[in-house]
């Protein structure tokens, strides 16, 4: 990417460069800290970079809400929530490691325009469903507000959900409202060891059906970092009520072997590896496929024994690291109901790949209209996805 | 009645006869509905205040005849209102007089149940309620649950983004919606979204829950179900004055607790619920709380007495503890019977649906005292006070002149306020067209053009829905213009593309 010649630093910046972008011609990336720039074609188009709106504009624990500008750290945002016992629910997790550099480098803009969502999606929900309002500059250069700051709201379209996930290719995010939770007093997880893969989706399948209200569920196959095999489930909440759900779960699970509680530290390293992705390597082309959790089993059935793969959220979320064909991940992606996208890659595979799996020509002339809708010169289609 | 609509066509209202011989050719038997008689109840929704006619009703019973009906339509610039069961708050399923009406009543069957993904794949006109009853011998629930529910239907859901009591801990209709399938106007059926949890592309199926039938017709819906909870237990909290209900509630939170319902009533709520039901309910309170804690046991155990002690160090008058089942039901009666309870205080009442910022109770009940004494009207409290959606009821008597507009006026001064506190208009009933003048009053110009750029997308002849939601409906073509605001157009030569 080329530089952009200034950093907005407020709201009005960011209309004034798009306005200019506008008159000039050309086309603008959105930029974040740069934490999964390594996602989607390289593409050269100028920078509008959001680190210099940051902040909090405002904090109210009790009303569950957080209004933040899209530049901040996403660790400082997690932190100050942690400080009033709080937390962002859908996890978030920085793509700086899978990328090979430090975590830290993640916003809040980044993570939530990028929809992503850590382990916990499963149970919590995804960045989509925290997002309660923001503001933005639309590729009108005009600056909009949608949604709201309260958890509760129903009133016009629901742009919020559309920003998550945007990827930068609807309008600038400006500032962003999410809802906050409270965080768990107790966390604990619990190990199956040494399943096969099918044997662990069945007890994902189990635990995530039963009453024990497991908040995250994950399996590290056989032979993958050395390991003989890891399913984890993670239960949490206040602390009776963890010791509950963990004997209710060691009853149903008994047919799987034994539960193990780990240690916190190896408990944090497990749940670490679900997000740097380093039981993948640093080699291979990493795709990321969303799946009915059934069907997981089915996905890697069909890409051979050459690819490794985590599985996240019961199985509905399987992590693939593979130098097979982009083709035949995407068909037993789609053959299984689910689709696939490319997360790393070499720049060359990366050109020649579209990161997102390709749309129904249907969905796509649709998705085309709603980009239109907010962007009607195409400003923020940069070429990257 | 001020509701202004979008004027009938004559040209429209003159071809009705070759319009229902069209829809016939499709939808063949009994499925147009033109005869008067036939077409008085679907004169209104749940919003009772406004009636009429549609044009004609037609009820389709699969996708393909859904698509080619909209498909005729909007080859012959025909305007369609879908309806679900006729339950919305808000009017969003009001008829127009020049516009057929699409009931979706006939989809009535649930395709799939998969427990081993946790997913119900329904059509429509499946009520709310019977995604549960067909899940719940296996233990599972589907956990949004609007009040309505018995009758409402789970496309009316998808369009509403409908709510309930437990959606401070299980979300509405949105977070719980996996995939759809969904017909726009000019006939072409999509599938969006899947079994699986995220989208591929731009989260499409997020927008169109919410919509107000206005983006599009959805045929099939998937669901998420959950176990049921282990059990549920519930307190019945009295408070000498709303302010310590309201930290009562702050103070819950902030322990990091997330009730499965909190919901508050005012006196006169208070005491209307309980000359109707005997719940029991303390009548020397201006506040009582119900919170409803769910889960295994050990954890209703547990954190029933700490809401208890929270609710004490508050000032509660009173506390009890439901022991049973039988005892959680009764202090929910008068909750659940608060409608029709303040509705034997009057003839009629209003019912409105704003949120507010939860810390701004007070002050907001206060000015809608002064609200009340202003309009001669009374007004009775319920509040989803986790989440602070106020549930103002308006009493008045339709028959009485002027008292209808002096309810309207007063539950748009309500609204206006709860926007002014930094809320919403409607935090789980829609905008419909009960809201809709207000929309002003929460969004810019900017704002509103900005989501109508969006209804162009879907549906870019403004022919499905409309003269709902939004105040005033641009020309798309208008919409789709670049301007550059604020001076900032220093070369006003250079072409735009």
């Amino acid at each position: 990417m080329t530089s952009g010649t200034s950093m907005p630093a407020c709201e009005q910046d960011v209309a004034d460069a798009v306005a200019d972008a506008l008159r000039e011609g050309g086309r603008l990336a959105i930029a974040g800290g740069g934490s999964k720039a390594g996602i989607g074609s390289p593409v050269a188009a100028r920078m509008l970079p959001m680190a210099g709106l940051r902040g909090v504009v405002d904090y109210d624990p009790a009303e569950l809400v957080l209004t933040v500008r899209p530049g901040t750290p996403l660790a400082e945002v997690r932190s100050l929530v942690a400080g009033a016992g709080q937390m962002l629910a859908f996890e978030p997790f920085d793509h700086g490691p899978i990328f090979g550099s430090a975590a830290g480098a993640a916003t809040i803009g980044g993570v939530v325009a990028a929809g992503i969502s850590g382990s916990q999606r499963v149970s919590a929900g995804a960045a989509r469903d925290h997002l309660l309002g923001f503001r933005a500059v639309s590729g009108r250069a005009e600056i909009f507000a949608a949604g709201a700051r309260v958890v509760k709201n129903v009133t016009g379209f629901d742009l919020p959900k559309l920003a998550a996930g945007s990827w930068g290719r609807l309008f600038a995010m400006t500032e962003l409202t999410l809802k906050v939770l409270p965080a768990p007093r107790e966390t604990r997880t619990l190990m199956l060891t040494g399943l096969p893969d099918a044997a662990a989706l069945a007890a994902m399948s189990r635990a995530m059906g039963s009453q024990a209200d497991v908040a995250a569920a994950a399996h590290v196959p056989a032979g993958l970092a050395g390991a003989p095999g890891a399913t984890i489930l993670r239960v949490q909440g206040f602390g009776p009520s963890v010791a509950a759900r963990c004997a209710m779960l060691e009853d149903l699970l008994a047919a799987f072997g034994p539960l193990a509680t780990l240690p916190d530290d190896e408990a944090d390293a497990m749940w670490e590896s679900l997000r740097t992705l380093a039981p993948l390597g640093q080699d291979r082309p990493i795709w990321r496929v969303n799946v009915a959790p059934s069907r997981a089993g089915r996905v890697v059935d069909a890409l051979g024994s050459d690819a490794a793969c985590l599985f996240d959220w019961a199985g509905g979320l399987i992590w693939i690291a593979s130098s097979g064909g982009a083709d035949a991940i995407r068909a037993a992606a789609l053959d299984a109901g689910g689709h696939a996208m490319l997360v790393r890659a070499d720049d060359a595979a990366r050109a020649a790949i579209p990161a997102f799996h390709p749309p129904t020509e249907g969905v796509a002339r649709l998705e085309a209209r709603v980009r239109g809708a907010f962007d009607p010169s195409g400003l923020f289609e940069t070429g990257r996805f | 009645m001020s509701l202004s609509m979008p004027p009938p066509a004559q040209a429209i209202l003159s071809r009705r006869a070759e319009i229902a011989a069209a829809l016939r050719a499709i939808v063949p038997g009994e499925g147009v509905i033109t005869d008067e008689e036939r077409l008085a109840p679907y004169e209104s929704d749940g919003l009772t205040a406004y009636r009429q006619r549609p044009l004609m009703v037609v009820l389709p019973e699969t996708t393909q005849q859904v698509s080619r009906i909209l498909a005729w339509c909007h080859e012959n610039g025909v305007k369609v209102v879908p309806r679900g069961s006729g339950t919305s708050l808000s009017g969003g399923a009001l008829p127009l007089a020049d516009a057929v009406l699409l009931g979706l009543g006939k989809f009535k069957r649930i395709l799939d149940i998969d427990y081993d993904d946790r997913l119900v794949v329904a059509q429509p006109g499946v009520t709310n309620l019977a995604i549960t009853r067909a899940v719940e011998a296996r233990g599972f629930y589907y956990a949004p649950d609007p009040s309505s529910q018995i009758a409402c239907s789970i496309g009316g859901n998808f369009a509403e983004n409908s709510g309930g009591v437990h959606c401070l801990k299980y979300g509405l209709t949105t977070n719980n919606v996996l995939g759809c399938e969904i017909v726009l106007m000019d006939g072409e059926i999509l599938r969006i979204g899947g079994r699986q949890l995220d989208p591929a592309g731009l989260d499409l199926l997020g927008v169109l829950v919410g919509s107000e039938g206005l983006l599009g017709v959805v045929t099939e819906v998937t669901v998420r179900i959950l176990p049921q909870p282990q059990t549920a237990r519930a307190l019945l909290i009295g408070f000498p004055d709303v302010e310590s209900a309201g930290q009562c509630v702050a103070d819950t939170i902030a322990a990091g607790i997330i009730p499965a319902g909190m919901e508050m009533m005012d006196r006169p709520a208070i005491h209307a619920a309980e000359a109707f039901v005997d719940a029991g309910y303390p009548l020397d309170v201006e506040a009582l709380l119900i919170v409803e804690l769910d889960g295994p046991a050990a954890e209703c155990d547990h954190l029933i007495e700490a809401v208890e002690g929270i609710a004490r160090r508050n000032g509660a008058s009173s506390v009890r503890m439901s022991r049973d089942e039988a005892e959680r039901a009764v202090f929910w009666a008068g909750r659940k019977a608060a409608f029709p309870a303040v509705g034997r205080l009057a003839p009629d009442y209003y019912c409105m649906d704003g949120t507010i910022p939860r810390r701004r109770l007070p002050e907001v009940l206060e000015q809608m005292r002064r609200l009340s004494e202003h309009y001669g009207l009374a007004v009775a409290n319920v509040f989803h006070a986790g989440d602070g959606n106020l549930h103002p009821l308006i009493l008045y008597d339709a028959n009485k002149p002027g008292e209808l507009d002096r309810a309207e006026a007063f539950g748009s001064d309500i609204l206006r306020l709860c926007v002014r506190v930094g809320g919403v208009l409607t935090g789980e009933h829609g905008v419909g067209v009960e809201k809709r003048d207000l929309m002003p009053d929460m969004f810019s110009q900017i704002d509103l053009k900005q989501q109508q750029s969006l209804k162009c997308a879907f549906d870019p002849d403004l022919l499905l829905n409309p003269g709902k939601v939004f105040p005033q409906l641009h020309r798309c073509a208008e919409l789709g213009r670049v301007h550059v605001h604020g001076g900032a157009l220093r070369f006003p030569d250079l072409p735009r593309f």
